[in-house]
């Protein structure tokens, strides 16, 4: 019974543990980026590839343990217009930036 | 057309192996707009992504940003998603003084937020770095207003929920709006994630 959010609300214990849990690792994920961009230790290719792929987790943290979706859904309808929602973003998100930062550098030559 | 035309498309809930309830129709109609939502809230991290040089020779995001500041923000729609989660254990255990409680620790933290949020644009507007600035401070002002348009939006509704719990109850009307705006604040804390990562913490790089 993982189909759409919240819809496991019959196990009350199961939730709170799964809030918990998705606290801790949230904060973890949240104090890293923080923690490296504030003491500056590293370089910064390296903590620019870290807020990325720490954000992405947290995402994915987000969506789990808060929002309770489920990759093994058997309610495929939430399922597919996230992925939908991807595409999209994907597109217009990749295209917006692909396009104006050409625009912006043919304009502006250095 | 006749009533086996239309599910024989296979667009309609009723086509589905598992029968769809109203509730879950509601939850799925609620995520559909979650989805556009976050549409929206991508294309203006994009806006910002393209302007986020666009200086005109006014302040950069080092010169703007406090780190402290956007983690305390941070951490504050963190803890209100926890306590929101707390709510929901409530809920489930049927204890309506919990979640009207719960809710007031929510609605505290979201307006906590909100309430640093503002201060930090006041302040930004007062030395002279508002939206009218800057193509990056148009684009910072649109992307993290917008968000703090919406927490404002979720406290409002957190408000008229605590004034159904009392007024109504537990009733099973009550009980689904809570679960969509539980969607709701956590849908938000997760577009904050973007927020932060790419405006706060790359902006000060």
């Amino acid at each position: 019974m993982k189909q759409i959010p919240f819809s496991h609300l019959d196990d009350d214990k199961q939730i709170l543990k799964s809030y918990l849990m998705g606290f801790v690792l949230a904060l973890t994920l949240t104090l890293l980026p923080f923690g490296l961009v504030l003491s500056d230790t590293l370089g910064h290719t390296v903590i620019i590839a870290v807020i990325f792929l720490a954000a992405l987790a947290q995402i994915l943290v987000h969506l789990h343990f808060f929002l309770h979706l489920d990759l093994s859904s058997g309610e495929r309808w939430n399922f597919l217009s996230l992925l939908f929602t991807g595409i999209i973003v994907v597109i217009m998100v990749g295209g917006t930036i692909w396009i104006l930062y050409n625009l912006g550098n043919a304009m502006m030559p250095h | 057309m006749s009533v086996s035309e239309t599910t024989s498309i296979g667009l309609t809930p009723e086509s589905e192996s598992v029968p769809m309830n109203h509730e879950r129709i509601k939850t799925f109609g609620f995520w559909v707009y979650l989805m556009s939502d976050a549409i929206l809230f991508s294309l203006l991290f994009a806006t910002y992504s393209a302007m986020s040089r666009n200086y005109a020779g006014g302040p950069t995001g080092k010169d703007l940003f406090d780190l402290y500041r956007a983690l305390a923000e941070t951490l504050l729609l963190l803890f209100s998603s926890v306590a929101y989660g707390f709510a929901m254990v409530s809920l489930i255990r049927g204890k309506r003084g919990l979640i009207l409680l719960w809710l007031s620790v929510t609605f505290m933290l979201g307006l906590g937020f909100v309430v640093m949020e503002v201060s930090e644009f006041l302040g930004m507007i007062a030395q002279g770095a508002g939206p009218d600035r800057s193509g990056f401070l148009s684009a910072f002002f649109t992307l993290v207003g917008t968000h703090g348009l919406h927490v404002s939006i979720g406290l409002i509704w957190i408000v008229v929920m605590a004034a159904q719990l009392v007024a109504k109850g537990l009733t099973s009307s009550v009980r689904s709006r809570l679960l969509r705006l539980g969607m709701f604040w956590h849908f938000l804390d997760i577009v904050w994630i973007g927020i932060f990562s790419v405006v706060y913490l790359l902006g000060v790089m």
